[in-house]
């Protein structure tokens, strides 16, 4: 009963957005044991106190009532990948020249925080593996505050061989999947 | 700049990171990137301005008043922003950066909020939730908007 109960002195809504990144979109709206899913641009549901009642909004609707909060948007996370010469551990001159893009897009968000995530290919252990990605990321951002990023807003992870690039076999030496990616948001 | 970076890997050993790995703030699970008019943190009962770079903790609740509205980045990169009149609570964030599992619920007390879901919500189903007074959202990906009245 509590659930109804509930919904009876509650509403809202529910508007899925078009993605911008063109992946698969969607959102459960529950209501106790009523359940109705969204998974098309514009899809929406009110909540009433008979559970979830699906329309279709428009783009109109969304501004309307939704502009303040859309308009508070932060910048979206901005994501750079730096790979490292075969056999050394230097970058090549394609990512050197990534470095120069990273500072710039720093420069455009008023409180930057900087995420550094280390990748291996294949060769090793997971827990070596891990250790060496979180050591070249470690590494990146020791060069990022040399340049004038603040430390306390870079951290470093490593996330080993969870995130090939270039899907391979265990135990392959794979140089593209050797990288550092730089989230800058 | 490609000798520093050399240097620094050959020359850092695994105890030099797990010491450099705990310089970031462990407790943080976000910043408020965008404020607007009035806009307060409450954490442990207490009532804090919520400023542009101001970081976030799981528990926090965020508050707009009619003039305000707020925009965070979680640290798995979730997007959230709140328009005026609006409590929103970040009642459970948990995130490994390493194997990208987490959890996060959300709740919307009152008010309107967008959201652009980010790597939490990509791993699993249903590992990020937003609730208000009427109903509870699994979140599958990746932008909404949501109104709690």
């Amino acid at each position: 009963m509590l659930p109804i109960f509930l919904g009876a002195c509650s509403t809202g809504t529910v508007i899925l957005l078009p993605g911008q990144d063109g992946h698969r979109t969607a959102v459960a709206v529950k209501q106790g044991d009523h359940e109705v899913v969204l998974d098309r641009a514009y899809a929406a549901a009110t909540q009433t106190p008979f559970g979830p009642w699906p329309y279709k909004s428009t783009p109109q609707e969304v501004e309307a009532g939704f502009g303040a909060a859309l308009a508070a948007q932060p910048m979206r996370p901005a994501t750079f990948s730096l790979n490292f010469i075969e056999g050394k551990d230097e970058l090549t001159d394609d990512s050197r020249q990534i470095v120069e893009s990273v500072f710039s897009e720093i420069s455009k968000h008023p409180v930057p925080d900087v995420v550094v995530i280390g990748h291996t290919d294949t060769v090793g252990s997971d827990q070596s593996n891990d250790a060496l990605s979180l050591q070249r990321a470690e590494a990146v951002r020791t060069e990022l505050i040399r340049r004038g990023v603040a430390a306390d807003s870079v951290v470093a992870g490593g996330r080993g061989k969870r995130e090939l690039l270039v899907p391979t076999a265990d135990g392959v030496a794979e140089p593209r999947n050797r990288r550092v990616q730089i989230i800058v948001r | 700049m490609s000798n520093v970076f050399s240097r620094h890997l050959r020359v850092m050993s695994p105890v030099v990171v797990m010491v450099l790995c705990t310089s970031a703030a462990a407790t943080d699970i976000g910043q408020i990137k965008v404020s607007n008019g009035q806009v307060s943190i409450e954490r442990n009962g207490r009532s804090l301005p919520g400023s542009v770079g101001s970081r976030l903790e799981a528990a926090d609740s965020l508050a707009t008043g009619a003039d305000g509205s707020v925009g965070i980045t979680m640290n798995d990169n979730t997007l959230l922003s709140a328009g005026p009149n609006s409590i929103l609570s970040l009642d459970r964030y948990e995130f490994d950066s390493t194997t990208h599992q987490g959890r996060f619920d959300a709740r919307l007390k009152k008010g309107t909020l967008a959201v652009i879901s980010g790597t939490i919500a990509k791993q699993a189903p249903d590992a990020m939730t937003v609730r208000t007074p009427a109903a509870i959202l699994g979140v599958r990906g990746t932008e909404f908007v949501v109104k709690a009245e």
